[in-house]
């Protein structure tokens, strides 16, 4: 009853929001029919809830409430206020792709500079084309959640990005999340396949420009990496304080390749990256490493579904949460091991630091085994610094905040040195830094 | 002249009072031991002089260059130039030795109101005592203490003692777990420090340490209260005839 009852709070709100957005949703016919099926899928659920098992920690109906309307095109003084945020993130010789609250802003991003071997299309151009008949799939997936399903519904544009067989890229490609609207929501799809025998490195950033707030994101990674291949990819969330931000990243591993993936949220009110890898290749190696920094009442999950398909790959899930005041953080970490995929050895970690008597950790491991012959595992650890670490730092001159700094960092960085790039990983490092300075 | 003035300190763990109106006086630039058995409370005494959490002094006060030590923060004191040898010294996984270092040095210096180390003269420095305490470079890379045998956690804190060069050093038990060998170099290192800026105090349960580092004066703690004070022909006696006696006494 109850449940009725909130459900008819967010549902007619969304299904305005989808009526009204019709005008700017690109792709007709096909395209447009799979978008009615993907919000009549969201519709039968709404919000995710607590009563639905993945979002069990992450209540959106109470945390979030209502879908907002999509934020407009973005014009030019929203641009330029783009643009001054970009410059805060932008690395040196990176290839730059910048969606402004959702759409591709060809002017700030480096479409046509691409490496040799990259090539880069905005989404909403290939949903447009007439003469694909594969173009509707841009908007499916394997995984099925309510929170894909609006992005289905509603996902107005993000880039198509190919890494041809045996390229190599020697510098990373950046691909920039800009918020500039307040009260308003993005959806994007991005799709990104890495050729036969590629190695890239793939940085993602959500950042919002001066004077947004409050908004919602929602966005989508599609990525495929074929066999032989490495993919680095690391991803950083600074959002502002009150806003919200679901992104879903989904990953298809070939075989004898590598992906790396790398988390930090630092930022918004309610964050979550649920990423879900099929592993679907033998001999594959997948290593996972997720940071949350929050404080105040925010709320960070990291949500990993890992899917053993075939035998001989590897997962590596390891997870660092510090919370402070009232933060909350959630880890989910889901390994099904299908009955094909023998020698499969799949391990999860997640520790969290709590700084506050009043911050929550939730974790939920889960192994699904069907095969037999696997080395399987995982742990949990929750806890505040400790004293006599503390004490020794402060007895060597130490202040104490500075003390917790250092005792912070070394936690995290159990998670940060899987980053490989020495300037990426110290980019990072220093966004931690940042965080810890900012503490009263 | 007086350099640590500890006056009827009387100090309480968990409800428990485990000083009970000690009173000590540190010469500048003097090496002091304190010898006692288990649990008389040496290592009480140096935590309360470093400033650790838990420890609640009820009475008494203890004067470091005339300065109210009390009141001031751990790392205030450290600035100051106490230093505590930590009879077992912890492990810090994931902050580099160097990193460790560099942080606690400079930190020291700023409270201080002195600049900052160079890279390249930090980098000397460490280099320099590293090398008279034979300690590999590649220890220094390493997490603090982290994987370090006995020997080369208590080498670790000479080393910092020789970097920070306090005005006070307090060495809790440092030969616990040492064999000859690793003792006669840490020895070596803290008599390298001896000097008239310098005054140190060196915990121990047994006379064989001050067989290496030889004190000036020789103090006898027993439950909670240092109950003779000598020359070091007082360690060799204590040697000869135990703590029975000063139990008595006490
Ligand atoms: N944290 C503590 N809680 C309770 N009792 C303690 C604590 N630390 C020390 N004590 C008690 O205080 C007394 C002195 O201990 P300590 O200072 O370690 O002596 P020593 O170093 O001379 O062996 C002992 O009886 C010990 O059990
Ligand atoms: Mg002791």
């Amino acid at each position: 009853m109850n449940v009725a009852l909130v459900k008819n709070d967010s549902v007619p709100a969304a299904s305005s929001v989808f009526s009204a957005a019709q005008g700017r949703l690109p792709g007709a016919g096909k395209v447009a029919d799979i978008r009615r099926e993907a919000f009549a899928a969201f519709e039968r659920t709404g919000l995710p809830h607590r009563r639905i098992e993945e979002w069990k920690y992450t209540d959106l109906r109470a945390l979030v409430r209502e879908v907002l309307p999509l934020a407009g095109s973005p014009e030019a003084a929203a641009l330029a206020r783009a643009k001054t945020a970009i410059a805060s993130v932008a690395i040196a010789g990176a290839a730059k792709l910048v969606l402004v609250d959702g759409v591709v802003a060809a002017d700030l991003s480096d479409l046509s500079a691409l490496p040799s071997g990259v090539t880069a299309r905005a989404l909403r151009d290939v949903l447009s084309d007439q003469t694909n008949d594969a173009r509707g799939d841009l908007l499916l997936t394997k995984a099925a959640d309510p929170m894909l399903s609006l992005n289905a519904a509603l996902a107005t544009d993000g880039v198509v990005v190919t890494v041809a067989d045996g390229v190599q890229l020697s510098s990373p490609l950046q691909l920039i999340h800009v918020a500039t609207a307040s009260k308003a929501a993005r959806y994007s799809r991005s799709h990104v396949r890495i050729g036969q025998g590629a190695r890239a490195t793939l940085v993602e950033s959500c950042i919002a420009a001066d004077g947004a707030g409050a908004y919602q994101a929602n966005d989508v990674a599609v990525i495929w990496i074929g066999d032989g291949a490495a993919l680095s990819h690391v991803r950083l969330m600074s959002d502002t304080a009150d806003a919200v931000n679901i992104a879903s990243e989904l990953f298809t591993v070939g075989a004898k390749s590598k992906l790396s993936l790398f988390n930090m949220t630092s930022g918004g009110a309610v964050s979550r990256l649920q990423a879900f890898f099929t592993l679907a290749g033998e001999g594959s190696d997948l290593i996972v490493n997720g940071v949350n920094l929050l404080r105040d009442k925010q709320h960070g999950d990291m949500t990993l579904v890992v899917d053993h398909a075939v035998p001989g790959c590897t997962s590596r899930e390891n997870f660092r949460a510090v919370l402070d005041d009232r933060a909350h953080s959630v880890f989910q970490g889901r390994i099904i091991v299908r009955p094909d995929a023998q020698q499969t050895d799949g391990k999860m970690m997640t520790r969290a630091l709590l700084l506050s008597d009043e911050a929550e950790a939730d974790a939920k491991p889960e192994l699904e085994i069907f095969a037999d012959d696997v080395s399987c595992g995982h742990g949990a650890t929750a806890g505040a610094l400790d004293d006599s670490l503390l004490f020794y730092l402060q007895a060597r001159g130490l202040p104490e905040k500075q003390a917790q700094a250092l005792l912070i960092q070394a936690f995290v960085g159990e998670a940060i040195e899987a980053i490989e790039d020495d300037a990426l990983r110290e980019r990072v490092i220093a966004a931690a830094q940042d965080w810890m300075e900012a503490r009263a | 002249m007086a350099l640590l003035e500890i006056k009827n300190l009387q100090v309480r763990v968990e409800e428990r009072e485990i000083l009970h109106g000690l009173t000590l006086t540190i010469d500048a630039g003097k090496v002091h031991a304190i010898m006692g058995p288990n649990g008389s409370g040496k290592s009480t005494l140096s935590h309360v002089i470093a400033g650790k959490p838990g420890y609640e002094v009820t009475g008494g006060e203890i004067l470091f260059k005339g300065e109210d030590l009390l009141a001031m923060a751990p790392d205030e004191r450290a600035a100051k130039g106490v230093f505590l040898a930590f009879q077992y010294p912890v492990e810090i996984p994931g902050v580099a030795t160097m990193t460790f270092l560099r942080t606690a040095l400079n930190a020291q210096r700023k409270a201080r109101g002195e600049e900052e180390y160079s890279t390249p003269d930090f980098l000397k420095k460490v280099r320099e005592i590293s090398k008279q305490l034979s300690i590999p470079q590649d220890m220094l890379k390493r997490g603090v203490n982290v994987g370090f045998s006995g020997g080369e956690k208590k080498r670790n804190e000479v080393l910092q003692m020789a970097l920070f060069q306090p005005s006070l050093c307090i060495l809790d038990e440092m030969d616990s777990g040492l064999d000859i060998d690793a003792l006669r170099i840490a020895a070596d290192g803290v008599n390298a420090l001896r000097s008239p800026e310098r005054s140190m105090v060196v915990i121990t349960h047994y006379q064989r340490l001050l067989n290496y580092i030889v004190p000036d004066v020789v103090h006898v703690m027993s439950k909670g209260r240092v109950v003779k004070s000598g020359g070091k022909e007082l360690a060799h006696e204590l040697e000869a005839s135990g703590y029975a006696q000063f139990e008595d006494a006490a």
